[in-house]
């Protein structure tokens, strides 16, 4: 082979690209989905009648590796009941900031009163803004439901439920 | 190795003083002159391949003297993990190599594993090797598009992010994120294989030799690419094993050593794949080495998919191993081991271990002394990049400036795992 012919076929690589289509995603108005095992914004969970899932054990702060979660608990009242245990959580903060997206805390919580969303397009103009409160995870706003997400099936359903992948 | 492939291997010593320059190897004093300038290279600049900083003193364009200096990363990943129990460790090591994530995680949790005496099912096991070796793709194509912008040349650089791409798809498809993902967890992985990941992964293992092949008709008969990499960085075979290479920046250099067949772990004595060497143990070897050796990962990729071993994922561990969800509604017993995992997290008797893998840039160990407790007494990396970035000076002294950039660039040096 001579150099001549070498770098021609290096240069046919490069003009064929010239007829394949882009594989470039034009971000903001096209959003790829995400999968749905995608870890993203939490979100904090309600029982149907209403009553917050979460019953302020903290075990998530204590399963979280980047020390971001703050739970404050406090006792149900008779006339202020958040949850049906005995205890709420007053205060919920996760610092976004800080948060690296482990799931520990999703697979901490027994009562599976906090889960990860799908939502990553999390930039604030401000840090304090990142320390989200839990009505903010409790009831995300619009701008937290735009992320399109794949079919739980195929890509989520164990493979081995119906046989061997 | 087996026995017989050692036999083949080159006779080497294992230790040759006269050829490591003394007394720090990453340093080499200019000589005496008048016309010598000295410069920073580095930090911040694009082709140190993060924060690596050079010293160089130049003779006009000649590299005469050179100290490679480190630790503008250093963020006391070891001293973290001191401070974490066992399990809030595992989201730690990933983030060390972050191009090797997925590497870094098997060491630690080996290690672990290895302490606690845990058994890994079948099935986890040719999933972590599948996916030890997407990894290996993942870094290698970002070394292969690197090299090429290097040297001015954005085309590769493009088309090799356009694969990695498809790799990080697959790890957000099963694990939940495109990198740093704790996929591997103490007795085996998070979860299973979702069901769409066999026809995806097959596409991608047909796929992806087809754009080597691009790659390669790129490089490797490019004169420029031949010019710039050719003879630039040599080192021979007993040097390299003197100045502690491993991985592809020592197989380019002709001795077939690889942890994956040497030592194997995971599945890989159940895998059919070559193991890719050099022979001149220049910058063009290894980056040779490292292309050719995508087409054996996918060879391994691929009989993962097919060998695939029915069964569960996760070991059955009471001890260390957090119960299965559902029984955290129904059985009380359960519910108190989740919350004494997760909040104390399991003691470990006082013992010690290194335990290695083949990461992409070669033995990548984990040493761990546990004292008894449920948190690491002391955790110490070895770290592939960090020993390869010492052989820069001897590598680039009395050549061109230009040609820094290539040695550097072929060592395939990670900062952030080099400081960790
Ligand atoms: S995802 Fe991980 S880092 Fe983030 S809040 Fe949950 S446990 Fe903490
Ligand atoms: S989210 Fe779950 S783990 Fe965290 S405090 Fe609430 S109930 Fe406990």
């Amino acid at each position: 082979m001579s150099p001549v012919t070498d770098n021609l076929k290096g240069f046919s690589v490069t003009f064929r690209h010239l007829f394949r289509k882009p594989v470039t995603q034009q971000f903001p108005e096209y959003k790829r989905p995400v999968y749905p095992r995608f870890r993203g914004r939490h979100r904090l969970h309600r029982h149907e009648n209403g009553l917050e899932k979460c019953v302020g054990c903290s075990l998530c702060a204590a399963a979280c590796p980047a020390d971001c979660i703050r739970v404050v608990a406090a006792e149900n009242t008779p006339e202020e009941r958040y949850s049906p245990g005995e205890r709420y959580a007053r205060i919920y903060e996760i610092n976004m900031s800080r948060c690296i997206f482990c799931g520990y805390c999703e697979l901490a919580c027994p009562f599976d009163a906090i889960t990860l969303g799908h939502d990553y397009e999390l930039a604030e103009m401000s840090r304090d803004a990142l320390v989200y409160t839990k009505q903010m995870l409790l009831e995300p706003g619009p701008e937290a439901r735009r992320t399109p997400v794949a079919p739980v099936d195929p890509y989520d359903i164990p493979a081995q439920e119906d046989g061997p992948a | 190795m087996s026995a017989t492939e050692h036999a083949s291997a080159p006779v080497v010593p294992l230790w040759q003083p006269a050829q490591v320059p003394s007394p720090t190897p990453s340093k080499i004093d200019p000589p005496e002159g008048e016309d010598l300038i000295t410069v920073n290279f580095g930090p911040n600049h694009p082709s140190t391949h993060g924060v690596l900083r050079l010293i160089v003193t130049l003779d006009g364009e000649v590299v005469v003297g050179l100290d490679a200096d480190i630790g503008y990363v250093h963020t006391g990943f070891e001293k973290n993990f001191e401070q974490k129990t066992y399990w809030k460790g595992i989201p730690y090591a990933p983030r060390m190599d972050y191009l090797a994530f997925f590497a870094n995680e098997l060491a630690y949790v080996g290690a672990v594993e290895r302490l606690i005496e845990i058994e890994v099912p079948e099935r986890a096991q040719w999933i972590r090797t599948l996916f030890a070796e997407l990894n290996r793709i993942h870094s290698h194509l970002i070394f292969l598009g690197t090299s090429g912008v290097e040297l001015g040349a954005i085309s590769l650089f493009f088309y090799c992010l356009r694969e990695r791409d498809r790799v990080l798809d697959l790890f957000e498809m099963v694990t939940g994120v495109r990198m740093h993902d704790r996929y591997p967890q103490f007795g085996g992985v998070a979860e299973d294989l979702p069901r769409g990941f066999y026809a995806e992964a097959k596409r991608f293992c047909h796929d992806v030799p087809l754009r080597i092949d691009e790659y390669l008709d790129l490089v490797a008969g490019n004169s420029v690419w031949r010019d710039r990499y050719r003879g630039i960085g040599t080192i021979d075979a007993a040097t390299a094993i003197a100045m502690g290479l491993s991985g592809p920046n020592l197989r380019a250099s002709g001795v077939p050593f690889d942890l994956r067949r040497a030592e194997p772990y995971l599945a890989y004595d159940k895998m059919d794949f070559d193991i890719v060497t050099g022979e001149r143990g220049d910058a063009f070897d290894r980056l040779m080495c490292r292309t050719k050796e995508m087409y054996e990962s996918v060879k391994i990729i691929d009989q993962c998919l097919e060998g695939m071993p029915s069964g569960p994922v996760m070991a059955d561990d009471r001890k260390h191993v957090l119960p299965p969800r559902h029984e955290l509604q129904t059985s009380m017993e359960s519910l108190i081991h989740h919350f004494k995992l997760v909040t104390e997290g399991f003691r470990v008797k006082a013992n010690q271990i290194y335990y290695t893998v083949e990461s992409p840039r070669g033995e990548f160990g984990c040493f761990l002394v546990s004292d008894g407790g449920p948190k690491p007494w002391r955790i110490h990396f070895r770290a592939p990049s960090f020993v390869s970035l010492q052989s820069t000076a001897m590598m680039a002294v009395n050549r061109y400036i230009a040609d820094l950039i290539v040695v550097v660039g072929s060592l395939d040096g990670v900062m952030g795992e080099a400081d960790r």
